[in-house]
Order: structure tokens, then C-alpha cells, then sequence
């Protein structure tokens, strides 16, 4: 079994008002912490920001360059580019399709909800439809979980020279480092490259800061949300399983303008779906720390939603025992 | 009245009314007036009538403006229901005839191909934010590319949108537009697309702006203008651009007889166009008879129509469907849209309280856009 984290610290967006020093001093992390930035695509090297950032506690750090490594392993291995390639299409349709069902699902237990009729009955069929929309999200982390042991069966991705190279390139920066700071970005991406380079099995005995989508990909259970997108009202949706780091939450960070946390239903549906795992709204300056798989604190209004709808300040209390993930296992 | 206000054009409507008042009225006010629901229109000046000429269907056409006694005031008041955007023109009446002018105390305006009109901006409305040009969003380029077409015998200017962040190493969606010029000019689409690709609520996106020099010709179900598009555009700008080959990443628009053009080529090549952008089409039919009342040039499209509506089938994936509720065709429209849906085909239809007119057609940019092509929005956390 993989050594554990040190320790797993999620943060609130860092963007305009950064509070990782904060989180590292915390840590007593004097060393290089090394950068994942993948998720800022092309844009991942210009890493200043986060360098000077670091830098104002004589912290350094080192950027992983995972996205432009992924471009490099695909110039070198024109095969494997486009068994990469035509893996997204597959991913893109299992998601357009899951979509698709999750949609009507959602329909579904919305009509019901309007129905007249016995207030147990009522109950008891507002348990079915979340239980169908449960059984939906279900489905399609088995399929992704599927596919990516069929993709990692047939092209062995790990053994391939050009990919194997950067990799140990990356278990060598990581290996020397305090710690491993996973910025925001395309969550998509992010966990692609994370999952690319086997990057979990990497972490053990270092301290994580992670942060938007950063967080949610270290999560165990990666869930797409926007309430008020331009196409209308949105249905949040399970991308994929996340590395497993974080257990028994569903990371949501920017809850400030993602979140119509006025919206009772919305809230409700919300909570019912992911339990038994916390739904953790994430705001700006908000930080939670897991230590030995529990949250050990939480501060600067990390909250949660709950299955009456309601919001409220979390407590440091979440131990829930990890779904199977696809890489922390 | 407004409850139980009184509007304020009956402030006039007392005796001793002259052209002092009228003026003491008029100073700092914006007109057309909007008091809740009600909108007063005024135009001052001599002539013997003057009309509200506006393209409400369901309304009269034109509409008496009526002389405040003893003054040179002109006003009507109407209850415009909210949100409402409504194009209009005065028609002046001298010497036994009109001339149509825009409403010289209102400055908003909106162009079209035929000249300006005069725009009210009813209690509600606001021009959408994201339809101006915005310094922070990267802008792309646009860029005139020149075709062959055996198809059309002759040569078509496409006009060729890149995102900012264009990079020949990446895939692409592709949106092809009918009235490209028009789109640009009229209805923002470079300003818009530009602020959806920066706002993450479209990805990056390669547009080709095409136009037709016989539209109504060549729109209206046109064998030779579908496989244009079809066989000879798309192959071709594949070759020049790094697009996704794939029905999904594939989009055909236009408004009017450019949504006809686009619904009839996915239909003439079921399955290559996965996504449609359907703005206020003029899908004419009959239940019974072969003409529509909207006359021969509709011959074409009507028997297009009723044909399809005959046996209704999934020519696309995904459907974006608007329409004006002040515009005609809104009753065909409406009933385009159960017709589509039960083809197993998504269709999303988005009515709004407009005519059938450019800024209509670009305020619904953005729902229809990000519904065919929803951007990264629910990707990116940052």
C-alpha cells in the first residue's frame, strides 16, 4: 500500500487574495515545494505569481511541467498521441451520454416533487428519484474506471520510454521536495496529467496544498457544478474519480458565484446525492487540513451544504471511509 | 396610469397648455417615456399626422400618434409588456405624404441592412454586456478567405474568425454562418464571440462567415447551396485548419431564411451537421393547400417544410431554436419545435419579447452558443 500524504491541506481560490504561505508556515515547511500547475494548460509555466508567493517565506519551488510534458511524451510517441486522442472522444461521449440520462433523471424527480399525493408516498418516491440520479453518477465512474483499466491494459502507458523518462524526472523532483503545491484551473486536464504521469503513488510522506481545481482532483470523487451557467440552469455533474487524498467530500470550491445557495432544493439535491460524503463549499481565504484520512481543522468559512437544504460553517468531524478511487487505492 | 399615478404626458392635458409647457415637459427627459408598462412616444413638430410605424405582429402596423390641442405635440401611449425591445419609426405626414424618420429624441439605435431604426428599450431590457467590445477579452481575428465553388459556379468570400488563443496544435470546433456580414455588422458576432470565449462559456471556436449574392434563392432549400457548404467548404477549410472531424464539433446557423438554408442542409446530409443554430426561421407550411400566405417566394421553403413536417426525422444532434414573440413567424416556430423534439433530437427554444431583427438575433447569441457548444466553464476552477 502507498505511504500516505504527511498531510492534505485544500484552500479557497488563491488568484486575488493568496493564503498558501499561511498554510505552509502552518506546515513548518522550510524546503522546495514542488508545483503542479497543469491545469493552466499552456499557460502553466508562467508560475510567478505563485513563485513570489512562495518565495516571501524563502520557500522555492520547482514546476512539474506536466502539461508540456504530456505535448513532449506525444511528439515522442505518435502512437500512444493518438491512443491518448481518441481516449478524450470516448470520455467525451461517456460524459455527453451519462449528461444526457442525468438530465432526464433530474426531470424526472422534478415532476414527481410537483405531484399531489400522500406525504409518505411523496417522501419515499423523493428517496427513489435520488437514489436513480445516486445509481447514474454510479454508473458512470464504473464505465470511466473501465475504460481507463482497458486504456492502461492495451497501451501501458507507465512502460512506454518517452512517458517512463519524464516520469522518473518528475518521482526525482518530488522525491526532493517538502511538498506539492496543485494549482486550479481545467479540472479535465489537470486529472488527465495527473493520472498521465502516476503522479498519486508520488505523494506519500509529503505535505499537499491544493486548491480549486487543484482540490478537487485530489478529492475522491470529481463533481462539475455551476448553478446559473449562460444555457440555463445547471446540473452538476461526476466527471471522474479524483486521486483519493482528500476522503469523504465533494470539493466545491468558488461557491460564491457558482453556488445558488439561496435555492433550498438545489442544496437538498445536492447534499442527498454525494452522501454519504460532505458536500465542502470552499470560499476565498477558506482552508481544511486532512490528517490520517480526517479532517483535522478547518478555517475562513469552509461550509457545508445539507440534506435539508441548508448551509452552514463546517466543523472539523468528516471520517468517512473512501470510495475505491482509481489511483489511491 | 401607473397605479395610481397619473402618467405624466396628462400634465399637459389641462387648459393653458402652450408651447412653454410642452417645452418645460420635454427638458430632461428620456423618450420614448417608459412609466412602468406604459411608454409614451412623442414628436414634435408641424405636419398634418404622424403614425407609429413598428413590426409588432399583432398590432396595427401603424399607429395614430394624436395632437396634444393648442401645440405642436405629437404623443401615443402604449402598454409595452416588460423586457420588451421594440424597433420603430415615426411616419411624418406633410402634404398628403409619409416620410419615415427615426425618433430624433431617442438615441438608441439599431442598424440593419436597410438603414436605422429607432429602438425602445422597455422596462426590463438592458443590451447584453457581453454583446460590447470588452478590453479584457482577447480579441481574434478575422481573416477573408476566397473559394471556388463548383458547386455554386462561381467564387464565395468567406470571412474566417480565429480564437485569440489559436494554435495550430490544437482541435477545433467549427460554426459555419449564413449572412456572415450581416451577423458581424449587425449582430456583434466577432464582439460576442471574443466575450464568450473569454468568459469560458464557448471554448475556442473557428467561425466561417459566409454570404450569398441570391439569398433568397440559395436559402430557400437550394441543392447546390447545401452541397456548397457540405462537400466543398467544409473538406476545405479541414484542410486549411485544424478542426475536430466530428458531427458534434460541427455547426450550421443563420436567421430567417438563414436558418431555412441551415435546417435544410442538415437535412439534405443527415448526421454531418450535429449542431444547429436556428434564429427566428422563416419555416413556412400549410395544413392543407400548397401555398402559404406569405406568397411565390416561400413556394420553395413551404413545400420543403410540409414535406418534412410529413415525416419528421433527427437530421442533428442538437437543436437551438429562437424566435421574437412580436415577429410572424413565431407561430411557425412553436410549431417547429415538438416536431424536432420528438425526433429524439435536443432542442432548446428560447422565445423574446423582440421582432425579427438583427440585435434580437444577437441578444440570443449567447444561449444559443453555449447550448450547441458549451464552453469550459464547468471545467475551469480557478
Amino acid at each position: 500500500m502507498p505511504k500516505a500524504p504527511r498531510a492534505v491541506v485544500l484552500l479557497g481560490a488563491q488568484r486575488f487574495d493568496p493564503t498558501l504561505v499561511e498554510a505552509v508556515k502552518d506546515l513548518g515547511i522550510k524546503g522546495r515545494i514542488a508545483a503542479i500547475t497543469a491545469g493552466w494548460q499552456e499557460r502553466e509555466e508562467e508560475d510567478d505569481d505563485l513563485e513570489e508567493h512562495l518565495a516571501t517565506l524563502s520557500v522555492t519551488t520547482e514546476n512539474l511541467r506536466l502539461h508540456a510534458r504530456a505535448e513532449e511524451v506525444f511528439r515522442a510517441d505518435p502512437e500512444f498521441h493518438k491512443a491518448h486522442r481518441e481516449r478524450q472522444a470516448l470520455l467525451r461521449h461517456r460524459q455527453d451520454f451519462y449528461r444526457i440520462r442525468l438530465e432526464h433523471a433530474l426531470d424526472a424527480a422534478q415532476v414527481i416533487r410537483q405531484r399531489q399525493a400522500p406525504e409518505a408516498i411523496l417522501e419515499d418516491e423523493a428517496h427513489a428519484s435520488i437514489q436513480a440520479i445516486r445509481d447514474l453518477d454510479h454508473m458512470h465512474l464504473s464505465r470511466c474506471a473501465i475504460d481507463r483499466g482497458e486504456f492502461e491494459d492495451r497501451y501501458r502507458p507507465l512502460k512506454r520510454p518517452a512517458l517512463a523518462k519524464h516520469r522518473s524526472e518528475i518521482a526525482e523532483i518530488i522525491a526532493g521536495s517538502e511538498g506539492v503545491a496543485i494549482a486550479g484551473g481545467h479540472v479535465a486536464s489537470l486529472l488527465n496529467r495527473l493520472d498521465l504521469f502516476g503522479i498519486a503513488p508520488m505523494l506519500g510522506g509529503k505535505a499537499i496544498f491544493a486548491w480549486c481545481a487543484g482540490a478537487m482532483a485530489i478529492s475522491e470523487r470529481v463533481v462539475l457544478f455551476h448553478d446559473s451557467p449562460p444555457q440555463g440552469v445547471g446540473a452538476a455533474e461526476v466527471l471522474d474519480a479524483g486521486l483519493g487524498l482528500a476522503p469523504g467530500v465533494v470539493v466545491l470550491p468558488q461557491p460564491e458565484f457558482r453556488l445558488r445557495l439561496d435555492d433550498k432544493e438545489r442544496v437538498q439535491l445536492m447534499a442527498r446525492r454525494f452522501a454519504p460524503a460532505v458536500c465542502l463549499a470552499m470560499p476565498e481565504r477558506s482552508r481544511a487540513r486532512w490528517k490520517s484520512g480526517r479532517v483535522e481543522s478547518q478555517q475562513g468559512g469552509v461550509f457545508e451544504l445539507r440534506e435539508d437544504g441548508t448551509h452552514a460553517l463546517s466543523v472539523a468531524r468528516h471520517s468517512v471511509p473512501p470510495m475505491k478511487g482509481h489511483v489511491a487505492s | 396610469m401607473t397605479g395610481l399615478t397619473p402618467l405624466a404626458i396628462t400634465t399637459l392635458m389641462m387648459p393653458g397648455t402652450d408651447a412653454r409647457k410642452v417645452d418645460e415637459f420635454l427638458a430632461g427627459k428620456q423618450f420614448p417615456l417608459t412609466e412602468g408598462p406604459n411608454v409614451t412616444f412623442v414628436w414634435r413638430g408641424d405636419a398634418e399626422g404622424v403614425n407609429l410605424r413598428h413590426w409588432i405582429y399583432g398590432l396595427e402596423t401603424a399607429t395614430a400618434l394624436s395632437r396634444l390641442p393648442h401645440t405642436d405635440l405629437w404623443f401615443l401611449t402604449l402598454d409595452i409588456p416588460e423586457g420588451s425591445r421594440i424597433e420603430y419609426k415615426f411616419e411624418v405626414l406633410r402634404n398628403g405624404k409619409g416620410e419615415w424618420i427615426e425618433d430624433p429624441r431617442n438615441p438608441n439605435r439599431a442598424r440593419d441592412p436597410f438603414g436605422a431604426n429607432s429602438v425602445l428599450q422597455a422596462v426590463g431590457y438592458e443590451a447584453p454586456d457581453w454583446s460590447t467590445k470588452d478590453d479584457l477579452a482577447r480579441p481574434g481575428t478575422i481573416d477573408q478567405l476566397v473559394f471556388d465553388s463548383p458547386s455554386l459556379e462561381g467564387r464565395r468570400n468567406v470571412q474566417m474568425y480565429l480564437p485569440a488563443r489559436f494554435r495550430r496544435s490544437r482541435q477545433y470546433p467549427l460554426v459555419v454562418v449564413h449572412d456572415g456580414k450581416d451577423y458581424l455588422n449587425y449582430a456583434s458576432m466577432k464582439e460576442v464571440l471574443d466575450n464568450l470565449i473569454h468568459r469560458l462559456e464557448i471554448p475556442d471556436v473557428i467561425v466561417a462567415f459566409t454570404d450569398s449574392p441570391d439569398r433568397l434563392r440559395e436559402y430557400a432549400n437550394d441543392e447546390a447551396h447545401a452541397r456548397f457548404l457540405t462537400e466543398e467548404l467544409v473538406p476545405d477549410l479541414a484542410a486549411r485548419f485544424p478542426l475536430y472531424d466530428r458531427p458534434q464539433a460541427r455547426c450550421l446557423m443563420g436567421a430567417s431564411f438563414g436558418a431555412v438554408a441551415s435546417f435544410s442542409t442538415a437535412c439534405r446530409y443527415p448526421g454531418f451537421w450535429g449542431r444547429l443554430l436556428l434564429q427566428s426561421g422563416s419555416f413556412a407550411f400549410t395544413d392543407i393547400g400548397k401555398r402559404n400566405r406569405r406568397g411565390p417566394l416561400f413556394d420553395r421553403v413551404v413545400e420543403f417544410m410540409n414535406r418534412y413536417r410529413n415525416e419528421p426525422v433527427a437530421v442533428s444532434e442538437r437543436i437551438f431554436v429562437s424566435c421574437g414573440v412580436y415577429e410572424s413567424l413565431i407561430y411557425e416556430n412553436r410549431s417547429m419545435v415538438p416536431l424536432l423534439d420528438a425526433t429524439g433530437m435536443q432542442v432548446r427554444f428560447v422565445e423574446a419579447r423582440d421582432g425579427h431583427n438583427w440585435e434580437n438575433w444577437r441578444d440570443r447569441l449567447r444561449e444559443g452558443l453555449s447550448w450547441v457548444f458549451p464552453g469550459p466553464l464547468m471545467f475551469v476552477y480557478e
